[in-house]
């Protein structure tokens, strides 16, 4: 059995890092969370561009990706800042963070009286937090507490030939120890959505799974676009892929052989151990953000064209099959998996490659985004701003 | 839909998904007149390249007809738009998906 490092939460979630996060409850109070994490450089702070003139589920999905961003089991306490006049429920969100027995603290702009005294108020709270979380034990804990999100990000032709598939066998190993894996992206099962239906579980997650994608194509003919503006990109197309089936085909094998034994709504925590799916998007960022709201600690993220994106609090491990690119953007990436097309190791062995990163970043390893600082973070939107 | 492992040898120029493929793959980029030669299971195949191919491109491993499913790792890609010859880049210029077209 392996063993990685974590800190057990008081809701017995175990999370691999031990973040005090910064939440501004909308976008009008980014200002203020920013400067506090000046003060407190050990902190993370999650500014994005929503919160406000919301409405029905699009509303509803901000509030389930902040609540999912603090109780994500990496977070060790929240600081929740609000204005006060916005459509987020702040109390609320608080409420539902501290349902983990998490340390959360709520203030407001308008109550505390503008930017400054919300700054000066908000720091020492701030401090009084990662006093807490600083006593939490780093213990050693089973691989079986890992759940893994797998991803792929500016992908090219090496992306389906050797780093999805790669990945593909590092997921079989996670899932052998006990552990989980979710996969993302609806759009980008499109062409391929067949083959994995084929590994549902039962007729239902089958279902869920082509409706989750039925779903998407209504949205696209709504819209009365062709896909190909926007995905396969043009880094991709330049990278050789040619449509989105070919993209698709080439990205469902990152999940590996484990049937599949549910379809999740996005940001949603996952039921079970085993190989699940997210209805999410392709984008990068957006997709990333849901995982870790969903409550996944670790993410693998293949990419062929190289993007350099993090996350504010799980550490994401960048995987390539492009030789010239992991070379020219070695800073940026993890593991290098370009010997499988030159012939000098299998498929097997460049998955035991990157099961062994995960066991080392689960044991407290930075990844080189989280060295250099990214930590990206935005809100998936399904309507429109009033 | 496996990734065959042997496949992937030292100094092979292109792969070949799966036996029903209408396309190989390049490992590195190719220039009109070269002969690649690869395997597609226990056969040897040899293909003469028809124009210059960027790493990660496709070439056409038979003659593809105007409308025919293009196949790569054994399932649909998208149809060819015009005739392709065996040799010839396979990309956006004479593929089209059919997927995700609110357009049509």
């Amino acid at each position: 059995m392996t063993m990685i490092k974590g800190y057990r939460r008081p809701d017995g979630k175990v999370g691999i890092r031990n973040h005090l996060l910064l939440m501004p409850t909308v976008v009008c109070a980014n200002q203020v969370v920013n400067r506090i994490q000046q003060q407190i450089p050990n902190s993370v702070a999650i500014p994005h561009q929503h919160g406000c003139s919301q409405v029905g589920e699009d509303k509803e999905r901000t509030h389930k990706v902040l609540v999912g961003m603090g109780k994500n089991p990496n977070v060790g306490a929240v600081l929740v800042v609000s204005l006060g006049c916005e459509v987020m429920n702040a109390e609320q969100i608080r409420d539902e963070i501290a349902e983990t027995g998490k340390p959360v603290i709520w203030i407001d702009i308008q109550d505390e009286g503008g930017t400054i005294n919300t700054i000066k108020k908000g720091t020492e709270l701030a401090k009084g937090l990662l006093a807490q979380i600083e006593h939490i034990p780093y213990e050693d804990v089973p691989l079986s507490e890992l759940i893994v999100g797998v991803k792929c990000g500016g992908s090219d032709a090496t992306s389906g030939l050797c780093s999805n598939p790669a990945l593909g066998r590092a997921s079989d190993l996670i899932i052998n120890q006990g552990g989980s894996i979710v996969m993302g992206e609806t759009t980008e099962i499109i062409g391929a959505e067949h083959l994995l239906a084929e590994k549902a579980v039962n007729a239902d997650v089958k279902k869920k799974l082509y409706d989750s994608i039925a779903q998407f194509e209504q949205e696209i003919e709504r819209m009365g676009v062709d896909m190909r503006g926007g995905n396969p990109s043009p880094g991709n197309i330049e990278g050789g892929l040619s449509s989105i089936e070919e993209k698709s085909l080439g990205c469902i094998s990152k999940a590996g052989s484990a049937p599949l034994q549910g379809v999740v709504d996005f940001a949603s925590e996952i039921p079970g151990k085993g190989f699940y799916f997210m209805d999410s998007p392709g984008n990068d960022i957006e997709c990333v953000s849901g995982m870790a709201a969903a409550g996944i600690q670790l993410v693998c993220f293949t990419t062929g064209r190289g993007t350099p994106t993090g996350n504010p609090i799980v550490p994401v491990i960048k995987i390539s099959g492009n030789e010239i690119m992991a070379k020219r953007m070695a800073d940026n990436i993890d593991i290098d998996t370009s010997t499988v097309l030159q012939g000098k190791e299998s498929l097997q062995q460049a998955g035991e490659r990157i099961f062994e990163e995960i066991v080392r970043v689960a044991a407290g390893q930075e990844t080189k985004a989280e060295i250099l600082g990214h930590q990206e973070f935005s809100i998936s939107r399904i309507g429109i701003s009033l | 839909m496996e990734v065959k492992e042997k496949s992937f040898g030292n100094g092979v120029s292109c792969i070949v998904m799966h036996s029903n493929d209408s396309v190989v793959t390049l490992l590195r980029s190719v220039k009109k007149g070269e002969v690649l030669t690869f395997a597609i299971e226990d056969s040897t195949c040899t293909l003469t390249v028809k124009e210059d191919v960027n790493f990660g491109h496709k070439l056409a491993l038979k003659k593809i007809e105007t409308g025919e499913t293009i196949l790569k790792y054994g399932e649909s890609i998208g149809v060819a738009t015009t005739t392709i010859e065996a040799g010839e880049h396979v990309h956006v210029h004479n593929l089209i998906g059919v997927r995700g077209r609110g357009d049509q």
